[in-house]
Order: structure tokens, then sequence, then C-alpha cells
């Protein structure tokens, strides 16, 4: 919300600066977007008079100026100014910039130059020069009517551009400060001036006088009547619009606000309409009463508050056409809606520059409907943001009251008597139980009970005694707990943790001590969790082995998801197509991650992403790794750039399922990793036949061309989920850290090489795995070391080579022994098909 | 016995002067071989007398040993030699690239992470986590954020479609993580919950995405000014300055009351905005860096705990803010590009695991 310095001053009386009051804004919880102040800048600009315009005598489009710039300026002589402009001529009136003034709009600093032979001393400015607007056809010619320039006041003076702006951001919690009145009102009570009564308070250039629009009787101004007959207004809804106060204007001219209503409303950003409708948004700033001026020509009947008809249309102000529904509340006349109620009004019955006779709504439309209303339609409005907070239900009559008598003093005509139709009760905020020593126990600031009194006092709270009266300041502080009774304009307060916040935020937030927090004794103890410690070791481990983490966006396109089996979930409301459904898979993020990389000219993509994968019953912390571009560049000793295979991907699976502590030995290899990927290289890592640890091998030629990317890629998925809990961790091995005993064999362990022939389809895994299980006792360790086919070996048949690994136990073995296990070896191979190379 | 110094002399010599270990050899077989002329000269001890023997074996044996030394420290030369001859064949370019391994990196946001779990592990808070998902309840009736509340409007909610028991929406905050923990662990409560938050935003300084962490404590007697100190003490930590300056203002949030945003002084340095120093200094400034406040009576009793037994704070504040307060970057939106280039320059080493002894910054 935007108001100006001199519109603050007609609610508080201070002599505060600029900078103390915004510092003080910011302290009390009303965050001072920025301050803007359009006179500063323009300070050394001065009005001068032209008092005499030659032509230049070696330029033909030059004129020197003799320009008077004011008494106190040059000894009240005028100066020498070359000026190029058109519209340069003697008698007219103009800004003068003298030298070593910061033209603001050019940029540049005025000096004493000699412009084709005649010395100039000083500037006369256009608007474009001064910042102020486009307009650069010739200087500044100002107009000879009120207010008329006089030569040497302060151009920002006279433009009244002197008057600095906040802005500043209001919490959802205040409606009250939605009105200068009540950002006022928290600066007394912060100590920076006074609270000027209840009054209309207008720019004094209005020739207003101030007065309390609580004297109802006797009204001094004579044209406004308040027994004539006011408008027929009635409550259909009365949850929706429980109050709705009405008056009637007639033969009015709507002509334009005068200057300084204008003024203020271009200051705080709004664009001056007309009269009637400048005033009802001049009141939804000055008290945050919003209000609605109807054109009583172009209403059919009375209006009434109510529900809408589902379906029903309004061409709302905005000119956007909003179909409603029967949760809304509009106030509408016979025939049709002129007003989605709180929020806009409609264009047919807005008011116009013929408008003669107008009946003014101030009605009350509550809180929750309003919101609703607000976010279904998705339209806001300054009305919109008072009413959804809570507009001060007990200002209707005075609200109404003192935008009539702004509207009549402008417009003329006549005003009516006010119809005020009420269909329930709205709630007030409720008096709070509150103890004064919270002050201390929940806001850490011990305060005295009188600060405290005093503070709720000047912000309109009051105690309350055991008689349900008025506690006043003067008569001390009554015993706790205290009854604070709460003011109107609050009813965001509902209980005495506000009441804190009020002492404390007025008293000051930076005057509360810090307090540690109690500290256990001793060192700080381990508080990440298994799932935790895996996270961190699975990402490091990663970035070790040369991966770079990358951050991807959890939602993606329709067709991506679709890319990789679809996605369970979507948003009925997405930012945009391409972030609509949250990734089943980490691969499409990366995919174009990669794709990104490499049109940027990376030669090899190695990323990873650590996040979750969004399915139908549950998030599952996933790693995703994706492999592509070059394995290994070019190279003087390795010739050709290599490109990445599966097997690349499986030495990343299976590192990294050993850091994380999974039994990597005893790992299946299996298929069915998934349409993503290559059918026959592609594989999945099993812990017994169901669960997945990880899929890894070479994606789907299809996928990568879903994604764009034109090279073979290799990826890794680990699923962290279905990893076991590491055994074997402190705790399990009864809280201790102590590792089994170290018991080294006492004799040295014997390698023997087997040369298997088998069918091209066994796999080298079975063959291993089988040769593994021969003997338990005494093989240890089974690799294989070559593959060949070609010359030798028979068509449809591969050799496979394989080194095994035999320990001896308490004594060597015999070359029986040795002849046994090679037996067994070979027969557990011929079940496989294998039959022992000669 | 001249004979004797004069056969030392030419075997020496004959040692000194052979070429190659060829040649050498020939002088071992010639002077110690069978046939040798030590050996020989060694064969005729035996028949001597034991005066004769006496005299002359020492010297046949002076020999024959220094015959002995002689040839294998000229063994040892020529073997040295053709060494260095064979070893200056075998020179080869070392200014030749060796194989370049790739180097990868840990994401800031990761970082960054794990140093807030460093820290506030320190302070005894745990991590906690909840799902991103999340239903109505939790992100905000249970936060005390009803339907038509105004403050639904300051987070922009990511719905999601179809029918569900309770609308479902992505979180829009990490708060929900203080009802999981709140109605699923008995107080006291110390916990940070970091993780992936949503609001339908987007330009140069919001993304649809984002990384909030929030805290929570929940204890008897604690008050406003333990969540200072706690915001003090861990900002302090983070950047690793202790003139950190922090400055309180009261605000709102649905779910704490009193409420405080904090902002953080800064220090202009060569058009930078570097944490630290006094935010009303004429080369400062202060930035919102944390929401945070007392947890509201109705959201400790929604989640069935007694508001008059227990009290407590809550404080959030932007992860991705906090790296690029701390390291620098300037576009929020390159943290989720994934460009290779930025990943590298402000990505960390897989060893820099934040500690408390070596710092947690890297």
């Amino acid at each position: 919300m935007k108001f100006t310095l001199s519109w603050l001053k007609d609610h508080l009386d201070t002599d505060a600066s600029v900078e103390t009051i915004a510092a003080t804004l910011n302290r009390i919880g009303i965050e001072v977007e920025g301050v803007t102040d359009a006179g500063a800048a323009l300070a050394p600009f001065r009005i001068a008079r032209v008092v005499s315009a030659e032509r230049h005598p070696q330029a033909d489009k030059l004129q020197v100026l003799m320009v008077d710039a004011g008494p106190d300026y040059n000894g009240g002589q005028p100066v020498q100014v070359v000026c190029g402009a058109p519209n340069a001529e003697a008698y007219m009136y103009g800004v003068f910039a003298p030298p070593g003034t910061y033209v603001p709009g050019s940029g540049i600093t005025i000096r004493e130059s000699a412009i084709r032979g005649v010395e100039s001393f000083g500037m006369m400015c256009s608007t474009r020069e001064l910042g102020l607007g486009d307009e650069h056809d010739g200087i500044i010619s100002l107009p000879d009517h009120s207010p008329l320039p006089v030569q040497g006041t302060p151009y920002a003076d006279y433009a009244g551009l002197n008057d600095p702006v906040f802005d500043v951001s209001i919490t959802p919690n205040r409606p009250d400060c939605m009105g200068v009145r009540g950002i006022a009102r928290d600066l007394a009570a912060a100590g920076l001036g006074t609270l000027v009564e209840y009054t209309i308070s207008f720019h004094p250039d209005a020739y207003w006088p101030w007065y309390n629009v609580r004297e109802k009787a006797g009204d001094p101004i004579p044209h406004i009547k308040l027994d004539a007959a006011p408008p027929k207004v009635r409550i259909e809804d009365a949850e929706g619009c429980p109050r709705f106060y009405a008056q009637r204007l007639t033969g009015c001219t709507n002509r334009e606000s005068p200057e300084w209503l204008q003024r203020r409303l271009r200051a705080i950003g709004q664009k001056p309409i007309s009269a009637l409708v400048d005033v009802t948004n001049y009141f939804t700033v000055d008290v945050g009463r919003p209000l609605h001026v109807y054109d009583e020509a172009k209403l059919s009947g009375s209006l009434v508050a109510r529900k809408a008809k589902p379906g029903e249309n309004v061409l709302a102000l905005n000119g956007k056409t909003y179909t409603l529904d029967e949760t809304m509340t509009v106030i509408a006349d016979d025939v049709a809606v002129h007003d989605i109620g709180g929020i806009m009004g409609g264009e047919h019955s807005g008011v116009s520059e013929t408008t003669t006779d107008v009946v003014i709504e101030c009605a009350y439309f509550a809180p929750d409907t309003i919101a609703r209303t607000g976010q279904k339609l998705n339209l806001t409005s300054d009305a919109r943001q008072r009413f959804e907070r809570g507009v001060d239900p007990c200002i209707m009559y005075d609200g109404l009251y003192m935008a009539t008598r702004l509207m009549h003093d402008i417009c003329g005509g006549t005003a009516s008597g006010i119809i005020e139709a009420e269909a329930r009760d709205i709630a007030l905020p409720q008096p709070v139980a509150y103890d004064p020593s919270l002050a201390e126990t929940l806001g850490g600031l011990a305060l005295p009970d009188k600060q405290q009194h005093e503070i709720l006092d000047s912000l309109g709270f009051w105690l309350i005694d055991d008689a349900g009266e008025q506690f006043w300041l003067h008569d001390g502080t009554p015993d706790a707990p205290w009854i604070v009774g709460v003011p109107s304009w609050r009813p965001d307060i509902d209980g005495p943790a506000d009441i804190v916040e009020e002492v404390i935020r007025i008293a000051g937030i930076d005057n509360v001590p810090s307090t540690p927090l109690p500290r256990a004794p001793g060192v700080a103890k381990p508080t990440a969790t298994p799932e935790q410690k895996l996270e961190r070791r699975l990402r490091r481990t990663a970035a070790a082995r040369g991966l770079n983490e990358a951050v991807t966006w959890s939602f993606i396109a329709e067709q991506e998801a679709a890319a990789v089996g679809g996605g369970a979930w979507s948003l009925a409301n997405p930012i945009s197509e391409d972030l609509k459904v949250m990734r089943p898979s980490l691969l499409p993020g990366l995919l174009m991650a990669a794709g990104r990389n490499l049109k940027r000219g990376a030669t090899s993509v190695r990323l990873f992403e650590l996040g979750r994968r969004y399915l139908a019953d549950g998030e599952r912390l996933t790693l995703t790794a994706l492999l592509t571009g070059d394995r290994t560049p070019r190279g003087w000793a390795s010739g050709k750039a290599q490109p990445f295979t599966a097997y690349d991907a499986k030495a990343e699976a299976l590192a990294l399922l050993e850091a994380a502590g999974a039994p990597a030995g005893n790992l299946q290899v299996m298929g069915e990793a998934g349409d993503a990927w290559h059918p026959g290289q592609s594989a999945t890592l099993r812990l017994g036949p169901k669960t997945v640890l990880a899929s890894f091998g070479m994606l789907h030629p299809a996928l990568l061309k879903a994604f764009d990317l034109d090279g073979p890629a290799a990826a890794v998925e680990i699923f962290l989920d279905a990893i076991p809990a590491k055994r074997g961790g402190a705790n399990e091995r009864g809280g201790g850290f102590m590792r089994p005993a170290y018991t080294p064999p006492a004799l040295q362990a014997v390698t023997r090489d087997f040369a298997f022939l088998v069918p091209d389809a066994l796999a080298a895994g079975d063959l291993v795995r089988a040769i593994r299980g021969a003997d338990k006792a005494a093989i240890t360790d089974a690799r294989l070391f070559d593959l060949f086919t070609g010359a030798g070996v028979e068509e449809g048949h591969k050799s496979l080579a394989i080194e095994v690994t035999l320990q001896p136990g308490d004594k060597s073995f015999t070359d029986a022994e040795l002849k046994a296990i090679a037996d067994k070896i070979v027969a557990a191979a011929s079940k496989l098909g294998a039959t022992l190379r000669g | 016995m001249t004979d004797l110094d004069q056969l030392k002399a030419d075997l020496l010599a004959a040692i000194d002067a052979s070429s190659g270990l060829d040649a050498l050899d020939a002088v071992r077989v010639q002077a110690l071989g069978k046939q040798g002329a030590v050996t020989g000269l060694l064969k005729t001890l035996g028949q001597m007398s034991p005066e004769a023997r006496q005299e002359t074996g020492p010297r046949i044996h002076g020999l024959r040993e220094a015959v002995t030394d002689a040839i294998a420290a000229r063994k040892a030369s020529l073997e040295g030699s053709a060494l260095e001859a064979k070893l200056a064949s075998e020179t080869i370019d070392l200014t030749l690239p060796a194989d370049a391994v790739p180097a990868g990196s840990v994401h800031p946001i990761s970082q960054v992470m794990d140093e807030l779990a460093e820290i506030f592990a320190d302070l005894g808070f745990a991590v906690a986590t909840g799902p991103e998902i999340e239903d109505d309840w939790h992100n905000f009736t249970a936060l005390n954020i009803p339907e038509t509340h105004p403050a639904r409007a300051m987070h922009d909610t990511f719905y999601l479609a179809g029918e569900h028991e309770q609308p479902m929406v992505l979180r829009t905050h990490t708060s929900p993580v203080q009802i999981r923990t709140m109605t699923s662990t008995p107080p006291p409560i110390r916990i940070i919950a970091p993780g992936r938050v949503y609001r339908s935003d987007s330009d140069a300084t919001h993304t649809p995405m984002f990384h909030q962490i929030e805290g929570l404590v929940i204890d008897k007697g604690l008050t406003l000014g333990h969540l200072k100190w706690t915001l003090e003490t861990f900002l302090k930590a983070y950047f690793e300055r202790d003139d950190i300056v922090l400055r309180l203002r009261p605000s709102y949030f649905p779910f704490t009351e009193p409420s405080v945003e904090v902002d953080v002084g800064y220090t202009l340095i060569k058009g930078k905005r570097v944490i630290g120093g006094g935010g009303d200094t004429a080369t400062g400034g202060w930035m919102e860096v944390l929401g945070s406040g007392m947890v509201h009576r109705k959201v400790i009793e929604a989640c069935g705990l007694d508001p008059n037994e227990w009290q407590g704070f809550a404080f959030g504040t932007g992860v991705d803010r906090l790296a690029m307060l701390k390291y620098g970057m300037d576009d929020l939106r390159a943290f989720f590009d994934g460009d290779l280039r930025w990943l590298k320059h402000y990505g960390f080493s897989a060893l820099d695991v934040p500690t408390l002894s070596g710092g947690v910054g890297a």
C-alpha cells in the first residue's frame, strides 16, 4: 500500500523525518518496501521568468535568453541562458536549472559554458529533462492560471512533487493498516506523534473545515438533507452481506477532482477518473473503507445484496466479463448484477461525466465470501484486499457520510438520508484474557504492567474491570489476568499471544534479549538417521567418482513423463505445460540437462541427481546418473574418443551400491530394467529375485530421440529405499565400534585357471556363480579373465577363462584334494552346458 | 716374492682395463677360474711346509681378495654404466598430457543442507522430512490457515489434479513437517526440515520450485528470546562471522504468534552484498533472510499437544538463498539448469564434508 507524507500527517501530528518514520514502520511490523521522494531530486530546479529572448548571433536555431530566477538568485539580476527550444519566448515562465544541477532526465550536470561563442549560465528544462514525462518538444511553459508561477519558487513545491511516497507491505492480519489512519495509529503508539482526532482531514487547499463526523445532528452544510428519502436497498444474502448502507446524491456534476485529490491519487499510483470515483478510491486508502457509487439512471428498481445465480455474467470495471456462481455475493437491481460485492463494480452502472444522480454504497461483505469469490474469479482489487482482511464494521455510517460529503462538496447536488439495512450482527472481536507476565514468558521481554497498559491504550485496546467497565489509564493497572477489550478494527486478535505481539512490537522487538537454548551436557549427540547417512554417502561417492550433481525440476511435461512410463500425479494448475507432471523418473530431467550441455559444447556429460520420484504410492528417493558424450576424449595414447558403454554404468552401479553398504557381491544381474532401456544392454541388480536395488545399462534409442539426443547414453538408477539397512552398524554390534578379530589365513591361497567352452547364450555371470558354489569351503573367489570367440572356437559357442582362488585351511591342499576340487568345478560347469577346453 | 706382486698388479690392471662385462668375466676366469692363476697359487698352499705356508698363505689370500673385490667393483661400475645407457635410451616426453580423471561435484544446495545439518546437530536438532505431495490439512489447515484465509493467497499453491479425499497440494513450505513431527514425536522437540517446496511463481528471483529449511523447537518455557539466540547463533555459525547483526521485525504468519521476520545486515563490498556488519551503516543494508515466530497455540492444539504445557518457536528460510548469500551466485534459475560449467564453478568437492572443527564452509 502507498501513501504520502502529507496524507499521513492528516492523521498523525508529527515532526518526525521521513527516515525516522520509515525506520519506525519497519520496527513495528509495517515493512517499508520503498520511499520515493521525487521532490528531493528536483530540489535545485526553480521557476524562472524569461525577461527577454534574442536570436543567437551565430546560430539560427538558438536564442539568447535573459532569465529572472528570483530575487535570491544572482542578486535578483537576470542571467544569460542560451536555449535551443523553439517555444522559448519573452515573458514566459519556465523551469530553470542553475549550473551544477544534475538533470535526472538526461543524466548530465549543467555547467557554465559558451555555446557558439555566447556564454550560458544554466538551462531552461523540458518535462523529459526533469524525468517527469516524455515531452521534449520544447521547454516547460507554466500556465498563467492558479496556482500562478512565481520566479524563484522551487519547482517541486509549485508542482506538489515534494511529498515523499511510502510504499509499505501490509500483512494479511492487519485490515486497519490498509488505511492511512491505521498506520498513523500504530506510529502514534510507537511514540512518533499524536493521532489526530477522528475528523475529516482533507488537504487544506480544498478549503474543507475540519469537523467531527460523529456530529450527526445539526448538519452544517445546508445542501445535505438527511431527511430526504434515501435509496431503497435490501439484503437477501445475510451471510455474504450482513450490512448494506446507502445514500443518494442527486443533481450533482461529476467533474474532475480538485488538484489536491488528483495529486494524492497520482502519487500512490492511481489514475484520477472523476470526482465521484476518485472519492471512493480516496476513502478506500484513507480509512480502509471501500465504497461503490452507482449511476442511478442506469439502475432498474432498487438494489439488493443477494447470491449470484449460477452462470450469471457481469462486465466488470476492468473491462472483463466474469461468470458468477451461487456462492458469490453480488449487488443487483431488478434486471442485472451491478457489482461483484466487495470486489469490483460493474461497467453498466458505472458513473460517467454525464452522471447526475448516484447511489453511494457502503456495505460490509464477509471476509470468507470475498476471499473465496476472489480466488475463484482470480480477481484482485483494492476493495477485495480490504474486505477479505475484514473492514472495520463500526465505520459504516461514518465512511458513507464522509464520502457523500466530499462528493457533495466537489460535485454539488443534494444528499439524501442514509438507509441502514442490517440483516445480521457482525461479530466484533471478543475481549481477551491476558496475563501481563506473558510478555516475558512468551515474548521474552519483561515489561512493567503500566507500560503494557499504555501501549494497549494507544492502539485502541482497553482494559475491562470486573463490572465490565473500562479501566482507564489513570486508574492504575488491574490485577492479572487482565480482560483486554479489542477494537473493532482488529479482527485478527483472538488470544493472549496476539496481545503479546502487540505489546512486544511497540515496546521494540530489538529489546528482547537473546537467551541461549538449554544445551545437553557434553559433546553434541549424532542426529542423522540411517537414511540420511545413506543419502549423504551416496551423493559424495558419486561426486568422488567424477559425477556432477544436478538439481532438476520435480515436474516435467506430460510427453516427457510418458516417455518413461507416465506420471501418477499431475498438477491441476501448472505454471506451464512443460512443468505439469510430477516426475516418475529422474531420467527426463537429466536427459534434458545433458541435451542443454551438449548444445553448449560439452563433449562429455556425467550428471547425477539424488531426489524423489513421485509414484502413486509414495515418494521414492532415487539416485540417477547419466553418462553421455565421450567416456574418454581422443588422446595421443588412447587414440579415438571412446563412448560410454553399459559396463561403465555397471561399474558406477556396483561402486555406489558398495558405498551404500549393499551386499554388492551377492547381487544378481537380471533383466527387466524397463522400456526406457536398451533391451539387450541393460539389467537390474537384485537382492533375491524381487528386490531391485538398481537398474543400469544403455538407454533405449527411442527415449534418447524423444529428448533430442543423438549419441548413446548410459545410465544408472539406484533405489535408495530398496537398499537394506547396513548390517553391523554400531548399534547392531551391541553398541560398540569393535570389529571382528583379524584372522588372516595361515596358508597362502593358490589359484587355478579353467577355460570352458560354453554356448553363446550362457551368461558368464551364471558360470562364475556356479563355479563359486562348487566348493564353498575351498573356493574363495572366481574371476573371469578372458572371453574369446573365433578361430578354434566352435560356431555358436564362446570360450570363457576363469581364475579360481582356493584357500587351504590348516594344511596345504594335496594333489588329490586339488584334483577333487577341479572335478567339482568342471561338474558344476557342465550342468550349464560348459565343457573344459583341453 | 715379486712375482706375486707382479701378478696382482697385472690382474688389477686387466680388471680395470676390461671394457665390458664379458671381458671382465674373462679376466675373472683367468684369475679365479679352475685353471686360473690365483686358483693355481691357492692349490700350492697344500704342499707347503707349515712355516712357508704361514708366510706365503696370507699373501696369496690377500691377492685373491684384492682380485675378487676389484672384479666386484668393476662389475658394479660396468653395470651402472650399462643401466645409465639403457635408461638414457628410454627417455620420454613428460610434457605430453596425462589422462584426465573427471572431477565430480556436489550441488551447492546439497552442500548447504549438509552445512545446516552439521550446525544444528551441535545445537541438538535432528533432521526431519515429509512428503512434498502434501494434503491440504497438513499444508494449511493444521497450520491455522483456513481455506479462505488471505494467507493462502500469499502462497500461490499448486494443486494436484484428480479426486482425492482432501485436496492435495505441492507443499508450499516445509512447515507441514512441523505438524508431522509434532503428531508423531513426543516433545521436547528440536528438528530442522530441509527440502523442496513449490509456489506458482516464476521470474528472475523466483522459481516454481525452490528449497526451504524449517526449524521447530517445542519445550517448556521457551520465549522469543530463545528464538532470537538460536537464529543469531545459527547465522554466525553458517557465515562463520562474528559480526552478524540481526534486525527483527514483527510480521505475520498464521502458524506463529508473535511472528517475526529477520533481516541480516550486509556490507557493500565492490558492489556485492557481503553478509556481516550493521545494516544501518553508510555502506550497509538489510536483507530479509528468515521468517519465524512462537508456534501458535492453535497449531500446538491441532497436533494434540497441550499449549498450556508446551510452547516453542519455528523458523523457515530459503536454502537456495542462503547458498547465494554465502557463495555469491546471483541467479536462482541457474541452480536448476544442470549446466556443467555452473556445477563445476559453484559445486563442491566430494571431500568438502562440512565439519565443525574445520568450519562448515568450503
